[in-house]
């Protein structure tokens, strides 16, 4: 095996083990217990009544601004660790250029909120 | 003897022997870990409520977790009728799973991380990150407006906080200049870096409530409104699996406040050597933690919890960076200038 990726050969252990709990745990219980289903208990649970409708329904908006917003900032995060790693090598220009496109999204972060589109009622 | 077994762990299929020992190694002890987590839970709740809490099975209550694990084992699996079969039946299995795989790269003791990876944090950081679709898919394949509104809540907040969590941790790496958590816990050898970083600290470990959907951020499971949240429909051994999950990431983001602030295996006493004693002892003072959070504050309304995630932690945690960068790079103190 090649040095570099040997050291994530212990990752892919680490999935196999985990699937093959995953199967033995659930498949497992699905052989040691006794199996009667019927049409009510199988319906979907909604506080005792039968269920109005599908769950497949619209929702709010909100969640999808979150997970918009989410984003930005996860792809920021990640443009962030190399930069912090070599902080050291690249200088004041790096410093500086970071902070350039942070203060970018600051201003963005900023419209953002007196916009309102962090507010829940 | 002894020179056969090492010219055989010197073999590919002597390296794959030796890998798979030194998981079971590590992941016996932890699965271990997460059924006593619940009984420690219970136990601790129990005292703070001036209860015993579980004492009637074995000594002290300690058969406890095998009962449970025993009892859900011989339920009924459940799939409802309307359910997405194939997800429904593989989301608890990724929750478990992901909350296991992170656990390659933790080093419990100096060089005992089983996968020295030079991205640990990143890997660590993308593994939970992923911890999400388990919830998810969770909700949407059950088909019931319960799960349904649950797993959306859970993931929009667990992303939220996520943000956070990031720019903490991308905080910790100027500080270390390394991506590996080895090099990150010997960072701090001279001074944890929950010290310098105390705010930081704090707020790590409560995006890290948030992030495993403990109380006072449980409102995904929220049990007198969406009853369970996102695994109201499961049972049995996939609702164990949920559960596990859980508490497998609870242990998971102990340990990771531990490598990160805490100085991982490092001895608090200057004359003591450091080793996965101290390691461990900081773990349970952080599952300790979390267990008081949950039996001391009441659960937050929806749009606290979104308002503390983006209004509170983004702005503190952005310009924390930002200044801690600052002050490293002004005094010329970046580590492998």
């Amino acid at each position: 095996m090649q040095p570099a990726l040997s050291q994530y050969f212990p990752i892919l252990v680490f999935v196999a083990i985990a699937a093959f709990m995953g199967l033995a745990f659930v498949f497992g219980s699905k052989l040691a217990a006794r199996q009667k289903p019927y049409a009510e208990k199988l319906s979907a649970y909604e506080c005792g009544f039968d269920a109005f409708g599908d769950a497949r329904r619209r929702f709010d908006v909100r969640f999808y601004l979150v997970a918009i917003l989410f984003i930005i900032f996860d792809v920021e995060v990640a443009f962030l660790f190399p930069w912090a790693v070599s902080l050291a090598h690249i200088g004041l220009v790096g410093f500086f250029s970071m902070l350039g496109f942070l203060g970018v999204l600051t201003v963005g972060f900023i419209y953002e909120w007196n916009k309102g589109a962090l507010d829940w009622e | 003897m002894i020179a056969t077994l090492q010219a055989f762990f010197q073999t590919d299929l002597g390296i794959v022997v030796l890998t798979l020992l030194e998981a079971l190694a590590l992941l016996v002890p932890l699965l271990i870990g997460v059924a006593y987590l619940t009984w420690f839970e219970r136990k601790v709740m129990g005292a703070i409520q001036l209860r015993k809490g579980p004492n009637v099975v074995g000594p002290f209550g300690l058969a406890q977790p095998f009962a449970d694990a025993i009892k859900m084992l011989f339920k009924e699996t459940i799939t409802p009728t309307g359910a997405d079969r194939v997800l429904f039946t593989l989301a608890p299995m990724l929750t478990f799973g992901l909350a296991i795989v992170a656990w390659a790269v933790i080093p419990v003791n100096n060089h005992w991380g089983i996968a020295n990876i030079n991205v640990g944090i990143l890997y660590l950081f993308a593994v939970s990150s992923l911890g999400v679709y388990g919830i998810i898919i969770a909700g949407w394949a059950s088909n019931s407006k319960y799960a349904f509104l649950g797993a959306l809540r859970s993931a929009a907040q667990m992303v939220s906080y996520e943000v956070s969590m990031g720019f903490v941790i991308v905080t910790v790496l100027v500080c270390v200049g390394s991506l590996n958590l080895n090099d990150i816990v010997l960072a701090q050898r001279h001074i944890w870096f929950a010290i310098p970083l105390f705010p930081l600290f704090v707020i790590f470990f409560i995006s890290g409530l948030a992030e495993t959907n403990r109380a006072p951020f449980d409102l995904a499971e929220g049990e007198s409104e969406i009853v369970a949240g996102f695994f109201v429909e499961y049972s049995a051994m996939s609702f164990a699996l949920f559960f596990l999950g859980e508490y497998a990431n609870m242990i998971l983001i102990s340990a990771m406040t531990t490598v990160l602030f805490l100085g991982g295996w490092l001895s608090p006493v200057p004359f003591l050597p450091g080793g996965v004693l101290w390691f461990l002892l900081k773990v349970l003072l952080c599952l300790f933690v979390f267990v008081w959070v949950r039996a001391t504050l009441p659960r937050l309304r929806y749009d606290q919890l979104m308002a503390l995630g983006w209004k509170v932690f983004l702005p503190i945690t952005l310009v924390y960076l930002v200044a801690v960068a600052g002050v490293l790079e002004y005094l010329g103190w970046l580590p492998n200038a």
